[in-house]
């Protein structure tokens, strides 16, 4: 298992957002994470990426214990993210953005860039240009943040896989992008884990879940309801009534 | 010639004060730069000033290597300092450096050896008009470098969004230490300069106003370039003497100016040449660019 999470727990006050949840997800998979909102979906992506820390329980990643990790060191390990609702270094341009998440791979250029002409970080300019151009950008030197939304959402992604990482975890990229976007999304993410890379997807699109996820996990108040393939998932009557509630209209 | 020659001996002191300035705005630029507001760097200047004085009077150090000590001490103050108040953000952080400012200030007026209240005088008047500007010069070009280098891009990062700077693999921490302490040690090395230009120093000249004037330095000369300190510190060095003739309504004139920049040029008067090229890429079809 790439990662696995062990009956990790966060509270906040006296609501448990995340409560004994087991996860594992298997090397080269798209693993789903769907539940209502506010089911705590986030939150465990906060847990795994190091933005929060778990009460109880652990975390574990390529084999290591991770659980008490920074998001810089589970960074520099090769997890990378994106954010629900997009945070993007909005000054600067697509490139810069593309080459920051580069930095866990560069190294200090500091001393070199003293000499007048050096230009040190060429080759990590050209990888940075290719992946733009590779999640659909034609505008590098354009800053971030003027952006339209689905551009924003696919220089976040672009910016996730400079780190060159093994797992990415995408929190509802489709949001607000159109059926060809949302397509093109797809098609990326299955050619990125043909070369190998895992990925965790929180979804609300049900198409792009049935689509791309080869197991899916449901949450609903912090606890994991279901868990297994995408159609069983779908066939399943405590999802269901997770979502629509306990009388089963369906 | 003899022109030039006649100016730089009338406005000496000025030009030298200007160039002080300009290595004191860069100093808290670096923090600004990764999007940290202190105003400690009045304080570190004292550091410098009183550490390079004072060996130099009782010690006689010689000034290059009295201006290394003292920006080296005030490295090593600035680095439990910021260890401590890098736990904080915003607003929180410039009240604890300011706090900070006015523990030194304290101890230079308590100290057996700073003379107290009176401060240090008969400083030897030492520092000449290129000291300065060498410093300048070397300061503002490495800047101007690391700018562009991984930890530049570092500190833009995490003065855009420090939370998905942290998930990019930066180490949000250190990187705001080391814009800290860089900017600690050049204060120290401007006050330092500052002290053997002036006869004499009292710690009333690096109190709360001595910060602020720092920080205004920066700001209103804007942020995003090396530049902008240098200009901003340069205007507002020069403004009195270029207001001389309004004689006691100076100051009004000076504030005036001040408030019209800020308000009209928030991002500082770099604007002004940024909205020239801005203007010129527009037309031939480049905005994008820009």
């Amino acid at each position: 298992m790439l990662l696995e999470c062990e009956r990790i727990s966060r509270r906040f006050g006296g609501v448990h957002a995340v409560a004994d949840v087991d996860l594992a997800v298997a090397p080269g998979q798209v693993f789903g994470l769907i539940g209502p909102n506010g089911a705590g979906k986030t939150t465990l992506v906060n847990l795994i990426s190091g933005h929060l820390r778990v009460d109880s329980g652990a975390i574990r990643f390529a084999g290591a214990d991770v659980t008490r990790l920074a998001p810089h060191e589970l960074s520099v390990r090769g997890v990378a993210r994106t954010f629900q609702g997009v945070r993007l270094f909005k000054g600067l341009s697509a490139l810069e953005n593309v080459l920051v998440g580069r930095h866990a791979r560069m190294r200090s250029d500091v001393l070199r860039r003293l000499w007048p002409r050096g230009a040190p970080d060429r080759l990590d300019r050209e990888r940075a240009g290719l992946l733009l151009e590779r999640v659909g950008l034609t505008r590098p030197y354009a800053l971030a943040g003027g952006l339209a939304y689905g551009d924003q959402r696919r220089l976040e992604i672009a910016r996730a896989l400079a780190s060159e990482p093994r797992l990415l975890i995408l929190d509802e990229p489709a949001a607000g992008m159109n059926l060809a976007e949302s397509t093109r999304l797809r098609d990326l993410m299955r050619a990125l884990v043909a070369e190998g890379l895992t990925i965790v997807l929180i979804e609300h699109d049900v198409r792009l879940v049935m689509d791309t996820c080869e197991r899916v996990a449901v949450l609903n108040f912090g606890r994991k309801i279901a868990e297994g393939p995408p159609a069983e998932i779908q066939a399943s009557r405590a999802v269901r009534e997770a979502y629509l509630g306990t009388e089963d209209v369906a | 010639m003899d022109a030039l020659g006649d100016f730089l001996r009338v406005y000496q002191t000025t030009i030298g004060v200007i160039g002080i300035n300009a290595l004191l705005a860069l100093s808290v630029w670096i923090t600004l730069y990764a999007g940290q507001l202190t105003l400690g760097n009045a304080a570190f200047m004292a550091v410098g000033a009183y550490a390079s004085a004072l060996l130099g009077m009782r010690l006689g150090v010689p000034l290059p290597l009295g201006l290394a000590l003292g920006a080296l001490l005030s490295a090593a103050l600035a680095l439990p300092l910021g260890l401590a108040v890098f736990r904080l953000r915003g607003v929180y952080l410039a009240i604890a450096t300011i706090g900070f400012g006015e523990v030194v200030r304290v101890v230079l007026l308590t100290l057996p050896f700073t003379g107290k209240a009176l401060g240090l005088n008969g400083i030897p008047p030492i520092t000449e008009l290129w000291h300065i500007y060498l410093s300048l010069v070397v300061v503002a070009y490495v800047l101007w470098r690391v700018q562009g280098s991984t930890v530049g891009r570092a500190w833009a990062a995490i003065r855009e969004d420090e939370v998905a700077a942290a998930s990019q693999g930066i180490a949000i921490r250190r990187y705001k230490l080391a814009a800290f302490i860089a900017g600690a040690a050049i204060a120290a090395w401007a006050g330092g300069l500052s002290a053997h230009l002036n006869f004499s120093i009292e710690p009333g000249d690096f109190g709360f106003t001595r910060a602020v004037q720092i920080l205004v330095f920066a700001v209103v000369g804007s942020t995003p370039s090396v530049a902008g300190p240098i200009f901003g510190a340069t205007l507002l060095t020069a403004l009195p003497e270029i207001l001389r003739p309004l004689k006691e309504y100076r100051d009004i004139f000076a504030g005036l100016i001040l408030m019209g920049v800020i308000i009209y040029l928030p991002r500082g008067l770099v604007t002004l040449i940024e909205l020239r090229k801005t203007r010129r890429l527009q037309e031939i079809g480049a905005a994008d660019v820009a």
